[in-house]
């Protein structure tokens, strides 16, 4: 397989919505559109400059719309292009913009937006996700009473002190405090405040949990002649990959996926990264649930096998450790779930273009979005860089 | 061949048979044997696969990550390149051919399936349409496409009789078609809405389909006569019906052009058409003339499981390439209330 004939792939758009809980002043083709406008201001293009439009969210019961792409085709200026819809669980954002860069690579399309939202105010994601199946386990109460037990198996394994969870949620929220698209914004925020909060399902604490978000995220992918017109300092793709493994299975390590090292693996491979811990200036990391930021540490590669939360520990991952994680605030501070993986591969690319304001790690050159989802069997990665790959 | 980086081919396909109802079978229990049957066909197994990816609709599965679990029976172990789309399988097919283009794959498993039968399939379409302003007022899907067959025979583009044909035709020719649902002299039947009576609107049925493709050298070897997608492409038009002029498919004729459709003749053409008042509309965009086959295997009129049946005409069309039967062939998928969405593909066959 050759991979060399590749069209290099550049990201010169990107734009969010202000999350919140409920977007009460906009309908689902408000939201998407706010975004999409965004990211073609950013770009300094419009609506003719796109040739297709790839489009991702979680499940459609979250909005009660089936197939909601076909309605978004005129909000989107989509009428007379292709579309395309992609659903791969709580990754899908992160898929979503590589499927869109695959069409740039292969030189299919030169310019396409991606675009990813959830409008979570519509319904109750955590019933949304807790639909009884004949014959099989059930989710239990939503995503965190699936993923607790496994949080708890890493404590044992790794001999982790139960007081890492609380140090990545504080060090979230307080990045949060400076990305003025985030949803949580609490400025009275104290590590013994999240300490001190509610039990929901042992040992995820209440302030350790992510938000339900309304929000939208869209960005513009282009090729070399799109990327030496751009007005501002593009994003360029050095690597990306998707990997999935099966939900229940024997052999299934659900501390630290396969999948998930495969994933990372690949997006090395293709970057040529042979030290992530050292080569990667920033990571925006899918983090639900603050312990699985220690989790993905080693699952990433950036650690060893249960030293992950020796780094969160020693504050190698705070804003201005020598490997933040989550500048923006990540997904324990801001969640629309269908949008929160394209949200970090965005922000991944903010950092090496230069343009993440408040929350900018100073001289970001390389940067990793990274998105799961399923039980914790779908996996998304990309790498972005200041330079053009090859240079 | 020049219009793409790579020559890719559709190498093997594989479906289930199409039936009313499959109350006894999980999704994973539909789609597993049609899995093997489709590796079976190439020698490859799932781990030698480059790229999967899948086409289904939570909606109809009436859960969220309904593909989760079909996942497992690919057998995703040691982990796989994978992706879905909540689309037809021919859209995932699409997002799978993109993959191989960018040489990250040279083989790809392609799979979608429906289970329309434990709900209305009616009904649950409505949620499809604009959450604000129609889906409120629930307009089923067979209301839509009636709204269309009245305005093309206002136009004078057909009549009742000429819809019958094409009903009659399609069941006819799904004879030969042991997958199919419906089959031999089915009668036209009742009005369901006027002007479209039974035997103008397709079964409610289960089913899936599978796929594979391969590139270049690897697609000779695994298949004697592979069916080269020698050009692919979809669009969208606008949601709103009273946005559109539903008489013709402007959509259908971009994707067509970009796909080179017009380049030279077709001799077959697999068109999901699930209205007979559809394939009017199909037949004009995509200019078929009387000397091609349409729907040999009966189409959408015959067996039209949700989500799998724009994946079938693909997988149709390649197999009458693989069989001989065809040598160049125009495949479509439909997505969307009267044909919103379509997807174009031109299959040829080496001559001899």
């Amino acid at each position: 397989m050759s991979t060399t004939g590749k069209e290099p792939v550049a990201v010169v758009g990107i734009g969010q919505t202000k999350h919140v809980a409920a977007r009460h002043d906009v309908s689902i083709a408000g939201l998407v559109r706010e975004a999409a406008a965004r990211a073609l201001a950013d770009a300094e293009l419009t609506w003719a400059d796109i040739d297709a439009v790839v489009i991702g969210k979680a499940p459609d019961f979250f909005e009660g719309v089936m197939m909601p792409e076909l309605y978004l085709a005129d909000a989107l200026g989509a009428v007379g292009k292709p579309m395309l819809r992609v659903h791969t669980a709580g990754s899908v954002g992160g898929s979503t913009a590589l499927v869109a860069s695959n069409l740039v690579a292969a030189r299919v399309h030169r310019t396409v937006l991606t675009l990813a939202f959830e409008k979570q105010s519509e319904s109750n994601a955590m019933w949304g996700l807790s639909l009884p199946v004949p014959f099989q386990q059930p989710l239990l109460a939503g995503a965190g009473g699936f993923f607790a037990p496994h949080v708890r198996a890493y404590m044992r394994r790794t001999g982790a002190p139960d007081t890492v969870g609380s140090l990545v949620a504080y060090k979230d929220r307080r990045n949060a405090l400076k990305n003025p698209y985030a949803h949580l914004h609490e400025h009275d925020i104290t590590l013994e405040k999240v300490q001190a909060s509610p039990m929901l399902w042992d040992p995820i604490r209440y302030s350790e949990t992510c938000p339900s978000s309304d929000g939208a995220c869209a960005m513009i992918l282009t090729d070399r002649a799109g990327a030496a017109r751009s007005p501002k300092p593009p994003a360029w793709v050095h690597g990306g990959a998707m990997r999935s493994e099966p939900t229940l299975f024997a052999g299934k390590d659900f501390v630290s996926p396969q999948a998930g090292k495969d994933c990372a693996a690949d997006v090395y491979r293709q970057a040529g990264i042979t030290d992530p811990r050292r080569e990667i200036d920033a990571v925006e990391m899918y983090v639900p649930f603050s312990w699985y930021e220690p989790m993905w540490l080693e699952n990433l590669g950036f650690a060893d096998e249960g030293e992950g939360w020796k780094l969160t520990e020693a504050g190698v991952t705070e804003l201005d450790g020598d490997l933040p994680v989550n500048p923006s605030g990540g997904v324990l501070s801001t969640n629309p779930i269908g949008a929160s993986g394209m949200i970090r591969f965005a922000e991944a690319a903010l950092q090496v273009r230069g343009q993440a304001g408040e929350h900018q790690v100073p001289d970001a050159r390389l940067a990793m979005g990274h998105a799961y989802g399923g039980g914790a069997q779908f996996f998304a990665m990309w790498l972005v860089g200041a330079e053009q790959p090859g240079t | 061949m020049a219009r793409y980086a790579r020559e890719v081919a559709v190498v093997a396909f594989a479906q289930s048979d199409h039936l009313r109802r499959t109350d006894e079978l999980s999704e994973v229990e539909m789609v597993m044997p049609v899995l093997h049957k489709v590796l079976a066909a190439t020698g490859l197994k799932a781990g030698e696969i480059g790229f999967t990816c899948s086409g289904s609709s939570d909606y109809l599965a009436g859960r969220a990550f309904s593909f989760t679990m079909t996942l497992d029976g690919v057998g995703a172990w040691p982990p796989i390149s994978e992706s879905h789309v909540e689309m037809d399988g021919a859209w995932a097919l699409y997002e799978a051919w993109v993959k191989i283009q960018t040489g990250e794959a040279d083989t790809a498993l392609v799979y979608s399936y429906g289970k329309s039968s434990p709900g209305s399939v009616r009904d649950v379409l409505t949620r499809q349409l604009d959450p604000y302003y129609v889906a409120p007022l629930w307009p089923d899907s067979v209301a839509l496409a009636a709204l269309q067959a009245q305005a093309l025979i206002d136009a004078g583009e057909t009549d009742e009789a000429g819809l019958a044909e094409i009903g009659a035709r399609s069941r006819a020719s799904a004879g030969a078609n042991p997958h199919a649902q419906l089959s031999g002299a089915v009668a036209q039947g009742d009005y369901q809405v006027a002007p479209l009576r039974t035997g103008d609107c397709p079964p409610i049925g289960d089913g899936a389909a599978a796929v594979i493709l391969a590139a270049g050298d690897v697609a000779r070897r695994l298949c004697e006569r592979p069916a080269w997608i020698t050009g692919i492409d979809h669009r969208i038009e606008a949601h709103s019906l009273g946005l559109r002029d539903l008489t013709d498919s402007p959509s259908t004729r971009i994707a067509a052009e970009h796909a080179g459709v017009f380049e030279s003749p077709v001799d077959t053409a697999e068109l999901h058409a699930p209205f007979s008042s559809q394939e009017v509309v199909l037949r004009k965009a995509l200019g078929l003339g009387g000397d091609v086959a349409v729907n040999p295997s009966g189409g959408a009129l015959a067996a039209n499981p949700m989500m799998a049946a724009g994946l079938i005409r693909i997988g149709e069309a390649a197999a009458r390439i693989h069989r001989g039967e065809s040598d160049r062939a125009v495949a479509h998928a439909t997505s969307g209330p009267c044909l919103q969405q379509n997807l174009v593909a031109v299959l040829e066959g080496d001559r001899a």
